[in-house]
């Protein structure tokens, strides 16, 4: 099946994030196709390259990252939870005129038609947060 | 049409799961997840309330329930515990996927 994912939740907030994570795995694991994730609300945090957990810790953005990487996933940021929250890409960053952009490598910053689209284009939409 | 109920949240501190459980429809599955699996807990008010509905399949996250500490006599009857494989199954059993936060 066609699956679209939302993540609502910030990373080490409860667990949205890791839950969300050990689906998309599973999923992936059983071949099923992943259309898109879709990260809003306090969802955009798992977007940031700056963060730092502590070595003992999972990497959440990173893990992400790796399985964007892995699978060619399509990862957005909702544009305006994203400002928000001073998540920005290297274009936003010039037209916002602040000094520095911090989306992690993996994400792209978009609209919520986005997640429109996902919910219409997706047999299955599922959402993980708070 | 079937449909998949997720709640994330302890019974004991939200009302997700009790707001859910009063919307339910015979054939459906709540599938309990993070803070949502101390609900199974055998003695509980919620693991009574759990046992009042009737043609719903109750299912709880195996990882979820072992990061708790709740596992074996301590779950109540009726439970299916399910891995991420079996999460993703229910997904795909289902035709709607709603989540309660």
């Amino acid at each position: 099946m066609k699956l679209g994912i939302v993540v609502n939740e910030g990373p080490y907030t409860h667990e949205a994030s890791d839950t969300a994570y050990n689906f998309a795995v599973a999923a992936l694991e059983k071949g099923h196709e992943i259309y898109r994730i879709f990260f809003y609300h306090d969802g955009v945090n798992n977007a940031t390259r700056l963060t730092v957990p502590p070595q003992d810790d999972r990497n959440i953005q990173q893990k992400w990252t790796e399985l964007q990487e892995k699978h060619d996933l399509d990862l957005v940021v909702c544009i305006a939870a994203a400002q928000r929250r001073g998540i920005l890409d290297e274009n936003e960053m010039k037209r916002q005129g602040k000094d520095a952009y911090n989306i992690a490598p993996g994400f792209r910053i978009s609209g919520l038609g986005q997640l429109i689209e996902a919910g219409i284009q997706c047999d299955r939409l599922v959402t993980f947060g708070d | 049409m079937a449909m998949l109920h997720t709640v994330n949240k302890s019974p004991y501190e939200k009302s997700a799961l009790e707001s859910c459980l009063n919307h339910v429809s015979e054939g459906d599955t709540v599938l309990l997840i993070e803070d949502g699996v101390y609900a199974v807990v055998k003695g509980g008010r919620a693991a009574n309330a759990l046992a009042s509905v009737k043609g719903v399949k109750i299912a709880a996250l195996e990882a979820d329930l072992k990061a708790r500490g709740i596992g074996g006599d301590k779950i109540t009857e009726g439970v299916e515990v399910v891995d991420y494989g079996g999460f993703v199954d229910l997904v795909e059993a289902n035709d709607k996927t709603e989540a309660w936060l």
